[in-house]
């Protein structure tokens, strides 16, 4: 890490750790053969392994272990050869057998790193370890008086816990961690990182320090934080109040608290475990998992692109700017359809120039219209009406001059809004780019004709009044003139 | 190895129990049993004897096929108490775990 790059809080430095637990892709748990699915109605994906009944016995999920695996290769991690279960001990009714089954002496994956990008620059953020462990059910408090109620579907769904190095020095490089990593666990397949239904879930260790010193801070835990929002604003606020601690000389409690989304704060998380020992013991119940060597390079060599590669290919490739390609890259979907209609437009175009246009026009479309349409709708815009192949229906009638570019754009967002291919509605509505010379002339005329200053000061040498004249006749066309074609004929007057 | 009072005590807090007094000299006696009789195994010579998962075959590891589960009523059969399909416990004050 470098110095030079650390953000600084006043006089402080920050000092952060994230705990990710990702729920896995597999279509059973991890011990027990029960379906892994959110959303089921209560206590009917449970069976007696996940329940905790005596006599039970756990079986491993081998595609939990691959995903485990494959997640660690995309971070660079290495993969342990051996590694070991272990039982977490603690008494909460969500919690059936009174234990979790965790890895704690040898994790499945240790190393590794991601590479943030923030203003404050480019940084490698370590991570720790990886490793598999099960979830636990789920308590419901509210509306019942007196009592909680538990569903235990969730028991036994598998995690891969990430623990990154305490790298972390603001929170925006938490919420830039947290994003790359969830983008990385979704292109992987690992995890579809839905963090409304809990697959993504982030714990949040933080202390202060003087800057220069290496010695850490007293560590506070905020646990289970849902939303990248949320990262940040709970972290703003623990920044805030452990620098006022300690400025007034309090000590801060090593401890755990709870974000409150509604009042912005942090606060103690009550808990009748005073001291929390988990009596970590090895898992009797499962031999240590020895992986084939086969499987560790079945799942190197199968693994997809990863969006650090994604951007890099962009750009160098393709020629987007970075910013764009980040963009696209953080939105899988969104990438995959800007790349099969840049693929379906080069087919029929041969020369660079033509690419390079085409090029241009798709990027902008994509990264305004489509990502528009896609965070106001939903992933359903970019299939059916209002899929790639509509789209790039939609964009050749620009190319081939019969619409405007506003037209295709104004036209993305309706066909969106009511369901229709973008083409039917272009004709729908009679839409047709003005290419006519004499049309566009008389155009070009009539906008002249009402501002002799301006024709007058830019023949003077004002060049930059040149667009303004375009405006004013793509304005008097109510957006229908092809503006290539006014441009030109603009050019053509203007030279008096 | 014998217990002391205080180890007995906070294993006794881990597992939420309330002990008497005279429960607490008798787990502290009988506790330090257990541990004296298997702290035997600290005097068998395993020199020589591969560690656990050494030169081990590779994990068989389970299909990720789904199988049936339980029907709720089988699932909730052995709850002590229940409300509707969800299991019924005294209410959790903490939450965030």
């Amino acid at each position: 890490m470098t110095e030079s790059s650390v953000s600084l809080w006043g006089q402080w430095e920050v000092v952060v750790g994230l705990e990710v637990h990702t729920q896995l892709l597999t279509k059973s748990k991890l011990f027990c053969r029960c379906e892994n699915r959110f959303g089921a109605p209560p206590n009917t994906l449970v069976c007696p392994v996940c329940l905790g009944h005596p006599g039970t016995l756990p079986v491993l999920n081998g595609e939990a272990v691959r995903l485990g695996v494959r997640a660690g290769l995309a971070a660079g991690c290495r993969v342990s050869p051996v590694s070991t279960f272990e039982r977490k001990h603690y008494f909460y009714p969500d919690l059936p057998k009174g234990y979790q089954i965790s890895q704690y002496a040898q994790p499945l994956l240790t190393g590794g790193s991601l590479r943030i990008r923030t203003e404050a620059g480019e940084r490698m953020i370590r991570i720790h370890r990886m490793h598999l462990e099960e979830d636990a059910g789920k308590n419901l408090h509210a509306g019942i008086p007196d009592r909680s109620h538990v569903d235990l579907n969730r028991a036994g769904v598998p995690l891969l816990e990430i623990v990154s190095e305490p790298d972390i020095r603001s929170p925006d490089e938490a919420v830039d961690y947290l994003k790359r990593l969830r983008q990385l666990l979704r292109a992987t397949k690992v995890s579809d990182g839905n963090m409304e239904e809990g697959s993504f879930r982030c714990d949040i260790n933080l202390s202060i320090r003087r800057p220069g010193t290496s010695v850490f801070g007293t560590r506070v835990e905020i646990k289970n934080v849902n939303s990248f929002r949320f990262v940040h604003k709970a972290m703003v606020y623990e920044i805030e109040r452990q620098i006022e601690a300690v400025e007034s000389g309090e000590k801060i409690l090593q401890e755990t608290r709870l974000f409150d989304p509604v009042s912005g704060r942090t606060k103690p998380m009550r808990s009748k475990e005073e001291a929390l020992d988990y009596r970590y013991f090895p898992e009797p119940d499962l031999p240590h998992l020895v992986l084939s060597p086969s499987l560790i390079e079945e799942e190197r060599l199968s693994l997809p692109e990863l969006p650090e590669q994604r951007v890099e290919r962009l750009c160098t490739e393709i020629g987007l700017s970075r910013s764009d390609a980040e963009i696209l890259v953080a939105e899988e979907s969104l990438a995959r359809y800007f790349e099969e209609g840049l693929e379906r437009f080069r087919s029929g175009i041969a020369d660079e120039e033509g690419l390079r246009k085409v090029r241009e026009r798709w990027t902008s479309f994509v990264l305004s219209e489509v990502l528009r349409e896609l965070n106001r709708r939903g992933e359903e815009v970019l299939s059916g009406p209002t899929g790639v192949t509509h789209a790039v229906d939609l964009l050749e009638k620009v190319l081939g001059g019969s619409l405007s570019f506003s037209q295709a754009k104004e036209v993305y967002g309706r066909a969106a809004e009511e369901k229709k291919t973008p083409v039917s509605l272009v004709e729908e509505l009679g839409l047709v780019q003005v290419s006519g010379e004499g049309e566009l002339l008389a155009l070009v005329e009539a906008v002249l004709a009402e501002n002799t200053e301006e024709v007058a000061a830019y023949r003077g040498g004002k060049d930059r009044l040149f667009g303004f004249f375009v405006g004013a006749v793509m304005k008097k066309s109510r957006g229908k003139a092809n503006p290539e074609k006014v441009n030109e004929i603009l050019r053509n007057k203007l030279k008096g | 190895m014998n217990l002391s009072r205080s180890d007995v005590l906070h294993v006794a807090r881990l597992s939420a129990l309330a002990l008497s007094e005279a429960e607490v000299a008798r787990m502290t006696s009988e506790l330090s049993a257990i541990l004296n009789y298997v702290e035997g195994l600290a005097t068998v010579d395993i020199s020589g004897v591969a560690e656990a998962g050494e030169s081990l075959a590779p994990t068989p590891l389970a299909p990720d096929t789904p199988a049936a589960s339980l029907s709720t009523e089988g699932a909730l059969a052995g709850a002590p108490d229940r409300s509707g399909a969800f299991f019924q416990v005294p209410r959790i004050l903490e939450e965030g775990r």
